[in-house]
Protein backbone atom coordinates (compact mmCIF):
# COMPACT_ATOMS: atom_id res chain seq x y z
CA UNK A 1 0.00 0.00 0.00
CA UNK A 2 2.96 2.31 -0.12
CA UNK A 3 3.11 2.69 -3.91
CA UNK A 4 1.34 6.03 -3.64
CA UNK A 5 4.54 7.62 -2.42
CA UNK A 6 5.71 9.36 -5.55
CA UNK A 7 2.70 10.78 -7.32
CA UNK A 8 0.36 12.25 -4.72
CA UNK A 9 0.82 14.18 -1.54
CA UNK A 10 -1.41 13.08 1.33
CA UNK A 11 -3.11 15.76 3.41
CA UNK A 12 -4.60 14.79 6.78
CA UNK A 13 -6.31 16.71 9.55
CA UNK A 14 -7.54 15.09 12.75
CA UNK A 15 -10.53 15.80 14.97
CA UNK A 16 -9.88 14.34 18.38
CA UNK A 17 -12.37 14.05 21.22
CA UNK A 18 -11.06 13.73 24.75
CA UNK A 19 -13.37 13.00 27.71
CA UNK A 20 -12.50 15.14 30.70
CA UNK A 21 -12.42 13.19 33.92
CA UNK A 22 -14.52 15.38 36.14
CA UNK A 23 -16.53 13.78 38.95
CA UNK A 24 -19.86 15.00 37.63
CA UNK A 25 -21.26 15.80 34.19
CA UNK A 26 -20.75 19.12 32.46
CA UNK A 27 -24.26 20.54 33.06
CA UNK A 28 -25.68 18.41 35.92
CA UNK A 29 -24.55 16.51 39.01
CA UNK A 30 -24.81 12.98 37.58
CA UNK A 31 -21.72 10.81 37.91
CA UNK A 32 -19.38 10.42 34.92
CA UNK A 33 -17.98 7.06 36.02
CA UNK A 34 -17.64 4.38 33.36
CA UNK A 35 -19.43 1.02 33.42
CA UNK A 36 -22.55 1.68 35.56
CA UNK A 37 -25.84 -0.11 34.70
CA UNK A 38 -27.56 1.64 31.75
CA UNK A 39 -29.36 4.93 32.44
CA UNK A 40 -28.62 4.92 36.19
CA UNK A 41 -26.49 8.06 35.85
CA UNK A 42 -29.21 10.25 34.38
CA UNK A 43 -31.50 13.03 35.54
CA UNK A 44 -33.99 15.45 33.97
CA UNK A 45 -31.15 17.76 32.85
CA UNK A 46 -29.09 15.23 30.92
CA UNK A 47 -32.23 13.45 29.69
CA UNK A 48 -33.33 16.71 28.11
CA UNK A 49 -36.65 17.07 29.89
CA UNK A 50 -38.53 20.30 29.20
CA UNK A 51 -37.98 23.21 31.54
CA UNK A 52 -34.69 22.12 33.06
CA UNK A 53 -31.70 24.40 33.39
CA UNK A 54 -28.12 23.31 32.72
CA UNK A 55 -25.45 24.79 35.02
CA UNK A 56 -21.84 24.69 33.88
CA UNK A 57 -19.29 22.62 35.80
CA UNK A 58 -16.36 24.96 36.54
CA UNK A 59 -13.87 22.08 36.71
CA UNK A 60 -14.70 21.17 33.11
CA UNK A 61 -13.84 24.72 32.02
CA UNK A 62 -10.59 24.63 34.00
CA UNK A 63 -9.64 21.29 32.43
CA UNK A 64 -10.46 22.55 28.93
CA UNK A 65 -8.37 25.69 29.52
CA UNK A 66 -5.52 23.60 30.89
CA UNK A 67 -5.59 21.30 27.86
CA UNK A 68 -5.76 24.26 25.49
CA UNK A 69 -2.82 25.97 27.18
CA UNK A 70 -0.76 22.78 27.07
CA UNK A 71 -1.42 22.73 23.30
CA UNK A 72 -0.15 26.32 23.04
CA UNK A 73 -3.58 27.75 22.21
CA UNK A 74 -4.64 31.32 22.80
CA UNK A 75 -7.36 31.31 25.43
CA UNK A 76 -10.54 33.22 24.68
CA UNK A 77 -11.39 36.29 26.74
CA UNK A 78 -15.05 35.69 26.01
CA UNK A 79 -16.44 32.25 25.28
CA UNK A 80 -19.97 30.90 24.93
CA UNK A 81 -21.99 27.77 24.30
CA UNK A 82 -24.10 27.06 21.24
CA UNK A 83 -26.68 24.47 20.30
CA UNK A 84 -25.76 22.10 17.50
CA UNK A 85 -29.07 20.76 16.19
CA UNK A 86 -29.51 17.25 14.85
CA UNK A 87 -31.84 14.31 15.28
CA UNK A 88 -30.25 11.11 16.43
CA UNK A 89 -31.34 8.79 19.23
CA UNK A 90 -28.05 9.20 21.12
CA UNK A 91 -28.99 12.83 21.83
CA UNK A 92 -32.13 13.22 23.96
CA UNK A 93 -32.46 16.98 23.45
CA UNK A 94 -32.10 16.77 19.66
CA UNK A 95 -29.21 19.19 20.05
CA UNK A 96 -25.75 18.98 21.51
CA UNK A 97 -24.43 21.82 23.63
CA UNK A 98 -21.14 22.71 21.98
CA UNK A 99 -19.16 25.81 21.03
CA UNK A 100 -19.36 27.34 17.58
CA UNK A 101 -17.57 30.64 17.03
CA UNK A 102 -16.06 31.36 20.44
CA UNK A 103 -14.19 28.23 21.49
CA UNK A 104 -12.11 28.08 24.68
CA UNK A 105 -8.83 27.94 22.74
CA UNK A 106 -7.55 28.72 19.23
CA UNK A 107 -4.34 28.84 17.17
CA UNK A 108 -2.23 26.31 19.05
CA UNK A 109 0.43 23.83 17.97
CA UNK A 110 2.39 20.80 19.06
CA UNK A 111 5.67 19.37 17.80
CA UNK A 112 5.82 15.79 16.60
CA UNK A 113 8.79 13.68 15.63
CA UNK A 114 8.79 11.24 12.73
CA UNK A 115 11.98 9.53 11.50
CA UNK A 116 14.07 11.80 13.69
CA UNK A 117 12.61 14.97 12.15
CA UNK A 118 10.66 17.43 14.26
CA UNK A 119 7.58 18.96 12.69
CA UNK A 120 5.15 21.54 14.06
CA UNK A 121 1.45 20.71 13.65
CA UNK A 122 -1.06 23.52 13.97
CA UNK A 123 -4.12 23.23 16.17
CA UNK A 124 -7.05 25.19 14.83
CA UNK A 125 -9.19 25.13 17.93
CA UNK A 126 -10.16 23.37 21.13
CA UNK A 127 -13.73 23.62 22.31
CA UNK A 128 -15.82 22.26 25.13
CA UNK A 129 -18.98 20.22 24.56
CA UNK A 130 -21.10 17.42 25.97
CA UNK A 131 -20.83 13.78 25.00
CA UNK A 132 -23.71 11.78 23.48
CA UNK A 133 -25.28 8.51 24.63
CA UNK A 134 -24.44 5.00 23.57
CA UNK A 135 -26.45 2.95 21.08
CA UNK A 136 -26.56 -0.82 20.85
CA UNK A 137 -28.21 -2.33 17.81
CA UNK A 138 -30.54 -5.29 18.49
CA UNK A 139 -33.37 -7.31 16.92
CA UNK A 140 -31.39 -8.10 13.81
CA UNK A 141 -30.69 -4.43 13.24
CA UNK A 142 -34.32 -3.30 13.45
CA UNK A 143 -34.11 -1.67 16.88
CA UNK A 144 -31.56 0.18 18.97
CA UNK A 145 -31.15 0.35 22.73
CA UNK A 146 -30.10 3.68 24.19
CA UNK A 147 -28.02 4.18 27.31
CA UNK A 148 -27.81 7.86 28.31
CA UNK A 149 -25.18 7.46 31.05
CA UNK A 150 -22.52 9.03 28.85
CA UNK A 151 -24.73 11.97 27.80
CA UNK A 152 -23.30 15.12 29.33
CA UNK A 153 -19.82 13.83 30.04
CA UNK A 154 -17.57 16.81 29.33
CA UNK A 155 -15.51 16.54 26.17
CA UNK A 156 -12.97 18.69 24.46
CA UNK A 157 -12.80 18.52 20.69
CA UNK A 158 -9.35 19.29 19.35
CA UNK A 159 -9.15 20.12 15.65
CA UNK A 160 -5.80 20.09 13.89
CA UNK A 161 -4.81 22.09 10.84
CA UNK A 162 -4.45 19.94 7.69
CA UNK A 163 -0.71 19.83 8.39
CA UNK A 164 -0.22 16.08 8.58
CA UNK A 165 1.31 14.50 5.47
CA UNK A 166 1.25 10.78 6.21
CA UNK A 167 -0.53 8.16 8.34
CA UNK A 168 2.67 7.89 10.42
CA UNK A 169 2.55 11.61 11.17
CA UNK A 170 -1.13 11.28 12.11
CA UNK A 171 -0.30 8.53 14.56
CA UNK A 172 2.64 10.46 16.02
CA UNK A 173 0.37 13.49 16.47
CA UNK A 174 -2.28 11.43 18.23
CA UNK A 175 0.26 9.80 20.52
CA UNK A 176 1.77 13.17 21.38
CA UNK A 177 -1.68 14.58 22.09
CA UNK A 178 -2.42 11.65 24.37
CA UNK A 179 0.86 12.10 26.26
CA UNK A 180 0.13 15.80 26.81
CA UNK A 181 -3.39 15.05 28.10
CA UNK A 182 -1.95 12.44 30.48
CA UNK A 183 0.67 14.89 31.74
CA UNK A 184 -2.08 17.45 32.35
CA UNK A 185 -4.21 14.86 34.14
CA UNK A 186 -7.41 16.07 32.52
CA UNK A 187 -8.37 12.66 31.10
CA UNK A 188 -7.36 9.02 31.23
CA UNK A 189 -7.37 9.06 27.37
CA UNK A 190 -8.06 5.38 26.77
CA UNK A 191 -9.02 4.62 23.18
CA UNK A 192 -10.49 1.24 24.18
CA UNK A 193 -12.90 2.88 26.62
CA UNK A 194 -13.68 5.73 24.27
CA UNK A 195 -12.21 8.49 26.41
CA UNK A 196 -10.00 9.30 23.39
CA UNK A 197 -11.66 9.21 19.95
CA UNK A 198 -10.32 10.22 16.59
CA UNK A 199 -11.89 11.13 13.25
CA UNK A 200 -9.78 12.08 10.25
CA UNK A 201 -10.10 14.13 7.10
CA UNK A 202 -7.86 12.82 4.35
CA UNK A 203 -7.31 13.91 0.76
CA UNK A 204 -4.69 13.51 -1.95
CA UNK A 205 -3.29 16.05 -4.39
CA UNK A 206 -0.59 15.84 -7.06
CA UNK A 207 2.75 17.05 -5.72
CA UNK A 208 3.17 20.74 -6.38
CA UNK A 209 -0.56 21.47 -6.47
CA UNK A 210 -1.63 24.00 -3.89
CA UNK A 211 -5.36 23.31 -3.86
CA UNK A 212 -6.47 20.47 -1.62
CA UNK A 213 -8.08 17.43 -3.24
CA UNK A 214 -11.59 16.26 -2.32
CA UNK A 215 -11.52 14.76 1.14
CA UNK A 216 -13.15 11.82 2.83
CA UNK A 217 -13.98 11.82 6.52
CA UNK A 218 -12.93 8.65 8.32
CA UNK A 219 -14.67 7.38 11.44
CA UNK A 220 -14.54 4.37 13.75
CA UNK A 221 -10.79 4.05 14.14
CA UNK A 222 -10.64 2.66 17.65
CA UNK A 223 -6.93 2.23 18.30
CA UNK A 224 -3.68 3.99 17.46
CA UNK A 225 -2.91 1.19 15.03
CA UNK A 226 -6.43 1.46 13.60
CA UNK A 227 -5.88 5.16 12.88
CA UNK A 228 -2.70 4.46 10.99
CA UNK A 229 -4.12 1.46 9.11
CA UNK A 230 -7.36 3.24 8.24
CA UNK A 231 -5.47 6.21 6.84
CA UNK A 232 -3.06 3.95 4.93
CA UNK A 233 -5.97 2.15 3.35
CA UNK A 234 -7.77 5.36 2.46
CA UNK A 235 -4.56 6.84 1.01
CA UNK A 236 -4.24 3.81 -1.22
CA UNK A 237 -7.94 3.81 -2.18
CA UNK A 238 -7.97 7.47 -3.20
CA UNK A 239 -4.77 7.02 -5.23
CA UNK A 240 -6.46 4.16 -7.11
CA UNK A 241 -9.52 6.31 -7.80
CA UNK A 242 -7.36 9.17 -9.09
CA UNK A 243 -5.15 6.84 -11.13
CA UNK A 244 -8.23 5.52 -12.88
CA UNK A 245 -9.17 9.06 -13.82
CA UNK A 246 -12.22 9.09 -11.54
CA UNK A 247 -13.03 11.63 -8.85
CA UNK A 248 -12.93 11.14 -5.10
CA UNK A 249 -16.40 11.58 -3.63
CA UNK A 250 -16.72 13.80 -0.58
CA UNK A 251 -18.29 11.48 1.99
CA UNK A 252 -18.00 9.89 5.40
CA UNK A 253 -16.39 6.46 5.47
CA UNK A 254 -16.23 3.96 8.30
CA UNK A 255 -13.03 2.01 9.01
CA UNK A 256 -13.75 -1.71 9.38
CA UNK A 257 -10.86 -3.08 11.37
CA UNK A 258 -11.72 -6.75 10.82
CA UNK A 259 -12.02 -6.38 7.04
CA UNK A 260 -9.13 -3.93 6.92
CA UNK A 261 -10.93 -1.43 4.71
CA UNK A 262 -13.04 1.73 4.72
CA UNK A 263 -16.72 1.57 3.80
CA UNK A 264 -18.91 4.43 2.61
CA UNK A 265 -21.60 5.42 5.13
CA UNK A 266 -24.43 6.10 2.71
CA UNK A 267 -27.52 7.83 4.03
CA UNK A 268 -25.50 10.27 6.08
CA UNK A 269 -24.37 12.12 3.02
CA UNK A 270 -26.88 14.95 3.16
CA UNK A 271 -24.79 17.98 3.91
CA UNK A 272 -24.58 18.87 7.58
CA UNK A 273 -26.83 21.71 8.55
CA UNK A 274 -26.60 22.04 12.29
CA UNK A 275 -28.15 25.52 12.59
CA UNK A 276 -25.91 26.54 15.47
CA UNK A 277 -27.25 29.28 17.71
CA UNK A 278 -26.25 30.55 21.16
CA UNK A 279 -27.73 28.44 23.94
CA UNK A 280 -30.11 30.76 25.78
CA UNK A 281 -29.89 28.58 28.93
CA UNK A 282 -26.20 29.31 29.42
CA UNK A 283 -24.63 32.70 29.93
CA UNK A 284 -21.29 33.83 28.55
CA UNK A 285 -17.92 33.07 30.05
CA UNK A 286 -15.61 35.99 30.71
CA UNK A 287 -12.16 34.55 31.24
CA UNK A 288 -9.92 37.17 32.80
CA UNK A 289 -6.15 37.09 33.24
CA UNK A 290 -6.38 35.99 36.87
CA UNK A 291 -8.43 32.94 35.90
CA UNK A 292 -6.04 32.10 33.07
CA UNK A 293 -3.07 32.48 35.38
CA UNK A 294 -4.62 30.28 38.05
CA UNK A 295 -5.06 27.49 35.49
CA UNK A 296 -1.64 28.07 33.92
CA UNK A 297 0.12 27.41 37.21
CA UNK A 298 -1.41 23.89 37.33
CA UNK A 299 0.29 22.80 34.10
CA UNK A 300 3.21 20.50 34.86
CA UNK A 301 6.45 20.20 32.91
CA UNK A 302 5.30 18.73 29.56
CA UNK A 303 6.90 15.86 27.61
CA UNK A 304 9.06 17.98 25.28
CA UNK A 305 10.51 20.08 28.10
CA UNK A 306 11.11 17.02 30.20
CA UNK A 307 12.83 15.24 27.32
CA UNK A 308 15.15 18.16 26.79
CA UNK A 309 15.95 18.30 30.48
CA UNK A 310 16.82 14.59 30.52
CA UNK A 311 19.30 15.02 27.68
CA UNK A 312 20.86 18.10 29.24
CA UNK A 313 20.77 17.23 32.94
CA UNK A 314 21.38 13.48 32.77
CA UNK A 315 23.14 13.14 29.42
CA UNK A 316 20.59 10.63 28.12
CA UNK A 317 20.51 10.02 24.35
CA UNK A 318 17.61 11.93 22.76
CA UNK A 319 15.94 8.70 21.73
CA UNK A 320 15.98 7.23 25.24
CA UNK A 321 14.82 10.52 26.76
CA UNK A 322 11.97 10.59 24.23
CA UNK A 323 10.82 7.06 25.04
CA UNK A 324 10.93 7.59 28.80
CA UNK A 325 9.14 10.95 28.77
CA UNK A 326 6.42 9.78 26.35
CA UNK A 327 4.73 8.29 29.44
CA UNK A 328 4.35 10.43 32.51
CA UNK A 329 4.29 7.39 34.77
CA UNK A 330 7.49 6.05 33.28
CA UNK A 331 9.21 9.42 33.59
CA UNK A 332 8.04 9.72 37.22
CA UNK A 333 9.43 6.23 37.84
CA UNK A 334 12.75 7.26 36.31
CA UNK A 335 12.97 10.28 38.59
CA UNK A 336 11.93 8.31 41.67
CA UNK A 337 14.82 5.90 41.00
CA UNK A 338 17.22 8.84 40.94
CA UNK A 339 16.42 9.59 44.56
CA UNK A 340 18.16 6.31 45.39
CA UNK A 341 21.05 6.26 42.93
CA UNK A 342 23.07 8.93 41.17
CA UNK A 343 23.57 6.83 38.05
CA UNK A 344 20.91 8.16 35.65
CA UNK A 345 22.36 6.30 32.68
CA UNK A 346 22.15 2.99 34.54
CA UNK A 347 18.50 3.69 35.40
CA UNK A 348 17.78 4.61 31.79
CA UNK A 349 19.50 1.46 30.54
CA UNK A 350 17.48 -0.77 32.85
CA UNK A 351 14.28 0.94 31.69
CA UNK A 352 15.11 0.86 27.99
CA UNK A 353 16.39 -2.72 28.10
CA UNK A 354 14.95 -5.00 30.74
CA UNK A 355 11.79 -3.08 31.63
CA UNK A 356 10.49 -2.13 28.17
CA UNK A 357 11.73 -5.44 26.79
CA UNK A 358 9.63 -7.26 29.37
CA UNK A 359 6.56 -5.07 28.68
CA UNK A 360 6.82 -5.49 24.91
CA UNK A 361 7.45 -9.22 25.05
CA UNK A 362 4.42 -9.78 27.28
CA UNK A 363 2.19 -7.09 25.76
CA UNK A 364 1.92 -5.30 29.11
CA UNK A 365 1.54 -1.68 30.15
CA UNK A 366 3.82 -0.07 32.69
CA UNK A 367 0.93 -0.04 35.19
CA UNK A 368 0.83 -3.85 35.00
CA UNK A 369 4.20 -4.41 36.68
CA UNK A 370 4.93 -3.98 40.39
CA UNK A 371 8.46 -2.56 40.35
CA UNK A 372 8.99 0.79 42.08
CA UNK A 373 11.48 3.52 41.30
CA UNK A 374 12.90 3.06 44.76
CA UNK A 375 13.44 -0.66 44.05
CA UNK A 376 15.34 0.01 40.85
CA UNK A 377 17.43 2.77 42.42
CA UNK A 378 18.37 0.58 45.38
CA UNK A 379 19.15 -2.37 43.14
CA UNK A 380 21.62 -0.24 41.19
CA UNK A 381 23.12 0.73 44.55
CA UNK A 382 23.61 -2.95 45.39
CA UNK A 383 25.48 -3.44 42.12
CA UNK A 384 27.68 -0.43 42.82
CA UNK A 385 28.52 -1.73 46.27
CA UNK A 386 29.38 -5.14 44.84
CA UNK A 387 26.65 -6.89 46.86
CA UNK A 388 25.24 -8.38 43.67
CA UNK A 389 26.69 -8.77 40.19
CA UNK A 390 25.03 -7.27 37.11
CA UNK A 391 24.11 -10.76 36.10
CA UNK A 392 22.36 -11.52 39.39
CA UNK A 393 20.71 -8.12 39.13
CA UNK A 394 18.79 -9.38 36.10
CA UNK A 395 17.21 -12.06 38.28
CA UNK A 396 16.45 -9.54 41.01
CA UNK A 397 14.96 -7.13 38.47
CA UNK A 398 12.68 -9.81 37.05
CA UNK A 399 11.49 -10.66 40.54
CA UNK A 400 10.82 -6.99 41.31
CA UNK A 401 8.68 -6.70 38.17
CA UNK A 402 6.48 -9.55 39.37
CA UNK A 403 6.37 -9.09 43.13
CA UNK A 404 7.37 -5.49 43.78
CA UNK A 405 9.54 -6.69 46.68
CA UNK A 406 12.59 -4.64 47.61
CA UNK A 407 15.87 -5.80 46.08
CA UNK A 408 17.30 -6.42 49.58
CA UNK A 409 14.45 -8.79 50.39
CA UNK A 410 14.85 -10.66 47.12
CA UNK A 411 18.61 -10.99 47.56
CA UNK A 412 18.16 -12.38 51.08
CA UNK A 413 15.28 -14.70 50.27
CA UNK A 414 17.02 -16.22 47.27
CA UNK A 415 20.54 -16.20 48.71
CA UNK A 416 21.81 -14.09 45.83
CA UNK A 417 24.51 -12.18 47.67
CA UNK A 418 27.62 -11.94 45.56
CA UNK A 419 30.58 -14.03 46.68
CA UNK A 420 33.41 -11.63 47.30
CA UNK A 421 35.36 -13.88 49.60
CA UNK A 422 38.76 -14.39 47.94
CA UNK A 423 39.37 -17.73 49.57
CA UNK A 424 36.08 -19.20 48.39
CA UNK A 425 36.56 -17.98 44.83
CA UNK A 426 40.19 -19.05 44.69
CA UNK A 427 39.23 -22.65 45.43
CA UNK A 428 36.83 -22.69 42.49
CA UNK A 429 39.34 -20.91 40.24
CA UNK A 430 41.87 -23.66 40.93
CA UNK A 431 39.30 -26.37 40.15
CA UNK A 432 38.36 -24.73 36.86
CA UNK A 433 42.02 -24.40 35.81
CA UNK A 434 42.58 -28.05 36.58
CA UNK A 435 39.53 -29.21 34.61
CA UNK A 436 40.19 -27.13 31.50
CA UNK A 437 43.73 -27.76 30.34
CA UNK A 438 43.09 -26.75 26.72
CA UNK A 439 41.90 -23.15 27.33
CA UNK A 440 44.56 -22.79 29.98
CA UNK A 441 47.17 -23.82 27.46
CA UNK A 442 45.70 -21.41 24.89
CA UNK A 443 45.91 -18.55 27.33
CA UNK A 444 49.45 -19.31 28.32
CA UNK A 445 50.50 -19.44 24.67
CA UNK A 446 49.26 -15.89 24.20
CA UNK A 447 45.52 -16.14 23.44
CA UNK A 448 44.15 -13.64 25.96
CA UNK A 449 40.59 -14.33 24.90
CA UNK A 450 40.70 -17.79 26.42
CA UNK A 451 40.34 -16.23 29.85
CA UNK A 452 36.75 -15.28 29.05
CA UNK A 453 35.78 -18.91 28.81
CA UNK A 454 37.42 -19.67 32.14
CA UNK A 455 35.68 -16.73 33.84
CA UNK A 456 32.42 -18.11 32.47
CA UNK A 457 33.15 -21.50 33.99
CA UNK A 458 33.77 -19.99 37.43
CA UNK A 459 30.55 -17.98 37.17
CA UNK A 460 28.69 -21.13 36.19
CA UNK A 461 30.10 -23.01 39.20
CA UNK A 462 28.96 -20.24 41.55
CA UNK A 463 25.56 -19.84 39.83
CA UNK A 464 26.56 -16.34 38.79
CA UNK A 465 27.19 -15.19 42.33
CA UNK A 466 30.94 -14.73 42.19
CA UNK A 467 32.19 -11.16 41.95
CA UNK A 468 33.28 -11.08 38.29
CA UNK A 469 36.05 -8.55 38.88
CA UNK A 470 37.53 -10.71 41.57
CA UNK A 471 37.21 -13.86 39.45
CA UNK A 472 39.07 -12.17 36.64
CA UNK A 473 41.82 -10.94 38.92
CA UNK A 474 42.34 -14.29 40.62
CA UNK A 475 42.27 -16.22 37.35
CA UNK A 476 44.86 -13.96 35.74
CA UNK A 477 47.03 -14.31 38.81
CA UNK A 478 46.76 -18.12 38.95
CA UNK A 479 47.31 -18.55 35.22
CA UNK A 480 50.44 -16.45 35.26
CA UNK A 481 51.91 -18.11 38.31
CA UNK B 1 -33.76 37.86 1.68
CA UNK B 2 -36.76 35.70 0.96
CA UNK B 3 -37.74 32.12 1.64
CA UNK B 4 -38.46 29.81 -1.30
CA UNK B 5 -40.45 26.59 -1.35
CA UNK B 6 -37.12 24.74 -1.47
CA UNK B 7 -36.04 26.48 1.74
CA UNK B 8 -39.27 25.43 3.43
CA UNK B 9 -38.81 21.85 2.25
CA UNK B 10 -35.22 21.84 3.51
CA UNK B 11 -36.12 23.17 6.95
CA UNK B 12 -39.05 20.76 7.17
CA UNK B 13 -36.75 17.88 6.37
CA UNK B 14 -34.28 18.92 9.05
CA UNK B 15 -37.15 19.12 11.55
CA UNK B 16 -38.54 15.76 10.37
CA UNK B 17 -41.84 17.41 9.39
CA UNK B 18 -44.01 16.02 6.64
CA UNK B 19 -45.75 18.99 5.04
CA UNK B 20 -48.54 19.04 2.46
CA UNK B 21 -48.19 21.37 -0.55
CA UNK B 22 -50.74 23.66 1.07
CA UNK B 23 -48.79 23.80 4.34
CA UNK B 24 -45.58 24.56 2.48
CA UNK B 25 -47.27 27.58 0.90
CA UNK B 26 -48.60 28.73 4.27
CA UNK B 27 -45.23 28.43 5.98
CA UNK B 28 -43.42 30.09 3.11
CA UNK B 29 -45.68 33.14 3.49
CA UNK B 30 -45.41 33.18 7.28
CA UNK B 31 -41.65 32.77 7.32
CA UNK B 32 -41.24 35.54 4.76
CA UNK B 33 -43.43 37.82 6.85
CA UNK B 34 -41.28 37.11 9.90
CA UNK B 35 -38.06 37.81 8.01
CA UNK B 36 -39.48 41.03 6.57
CA UNK B 37 -40.33 42.13 10.06
CA UNK B 38 -36.82 41.35 11.22
CA UNK B 39 -35.52 43.27 8.21
CA UNK B 40 -36.64 46.43 9.93
CA UNK B 41 -33.55 46.06 12.11
CA UNK B 42 -31.41 46.64 9.04
CA UNK B 43 -32.63 50.19 9.01
CA UNK B 44 -30.57 50.81 12.14
CA UNK B 45 -26.86 51.48 12.08
CA UNK B 46 -25.36 48.72 14.27
CA UNK B 47 -21.71 49.19 13.30
CA UNK B 48 -20.79 50.22 16.81
CA UNK B 49 -22.95 47.60 18.58
CA UNK B 50 -21.47 44.36 19.90
CA UNK B 51 -23.40 41.28 18.76
CA UNK B 52 -25.67 40.07 21.54
CA UNK B 53 -25.38 36.38 22.32
CA UNK B 54 -27.42 36.60 25.49
CA UNK B 55 -29.92 39.09 26.83
CA UNK B 56 -28.82 38.66 30.44
CA UNK B 57 -25.95 40.68 31.84
CA UNK B 58 -24.85 37.69 33.93
CA UNK B 59 -21.55 35.97 33.16
CA UNK B 60 -19.64 32.95 34.56
CA UNK B 61 -22.53 31.13 36.19
CA UNK B 62 -20.94 27.86 37.21
CA UNK B 63 -21.17 25.13 39.82
CA UNK B 64 -18.62 23.08 41.76
CA UNK B 65 -17.74 19.65 40.38
CA UNK B 66 -19.89 17.73 42.86
CA UNK B 67 -22.00 14.66 42.28
CA UNK B 68 -25.68 14.71 43.08
CA UNK B 69 -28.05 11.77 43.00
CA UNK B 70 -29.40 10.70 39.66
CA UNK B 71 -32.99 9.63 39.12
CA UNK B 72 -34.17 6.13 40.03
CA UNK B 73 -34.22 3.98 36.91
CA UNK B 74 -38.02 3.44 37.20
CA UNK B 75 -38.51 7.18 37.00
CA UNK B 76 -36.16 7.48 34.02
CA UNK B 77 -37.98 4.72 32.16
CA UNK B 78 -41.36 6.41 32.47
CA UNK B 79 -40.47 8.39 29.37
CA UNK B 80 -39.29 5.44 27.32
CA UNK B 81 -41.61 4.68 24.38
CA UNK B 82 -40.43 1.10 24.78
CA UNK B 83 -38.06 -0.36 27.35
CA UNK B 84 -35.60 -3.20 27.32
CA UNK B 85 -33.77 -4.01 30.56
CA UNK B 86 -33.27 -0.43 31.65
CA UNK B 87 -32.63 0.92 28.17
CA UNK B 88 -34.70 3.04 25.82
CA UNK B 89 -35.73 0.96 22.83
CA UNK B 90 -36.09 2.89 19.59
CA UNK B 91 -36.39 2.06 15.90
CA UNK B 92 -32.96 1.41 14.41
CA UNK B 93 -31.14 4.29 12.85
CA UNK B 94 -28.74 3.02 10.26
CA UNK B 95 -25.37 4.66 10.01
Amino acid sequence: MSMTGTKYETVIGLEVHVELHTQSKIFCGCSTSFGAPPNTHTCPVCLGHPGVLPVLNRQAVDFAMKAAMALNCQIADVSKFDRKNYFYPDSPKAYQISQFDQPIGENGWIDIEVDGETKRIGITRLHLEEDAGKLTHVDGGFASLVDFNRVGTPLVEIVSEPDLRSPEEARAYLEKLRAIMLYCEVSDVKMEEGSLRCDANISLRPYGQEKFGTRAELKNMNSFRGVQRGLEYEQWRQAEVLDEGREVVQETRRWDDAQGKTISMRGKEESHDYRYFPDPDLVRLHIDEAWKERVRTTIPELPDARKQRYTEQFGLPAYDAGVITASKKLADFFEESLQYTGDAKAVSNWIMGDLLGHLNANNLEFEDVSITGQGLGEMIGLIEKGTISSKIAKTVFKEMLDSGKTPQTIVEEKGLVQISDEGAILGIVKQVIERNPKPVEDFRSGNDKAVGFLVGQVMKETKGKANPGLVNKLLQKELRS
Amino acid sequence: MSISIQDVEHVAKLARLDLSEEEKQTYMKQLNAILQYADKLNELDTDQVEPTSHVMELVNVTREDERRSSWPIEQVMKNAPEEDEGQFKVPAVLD
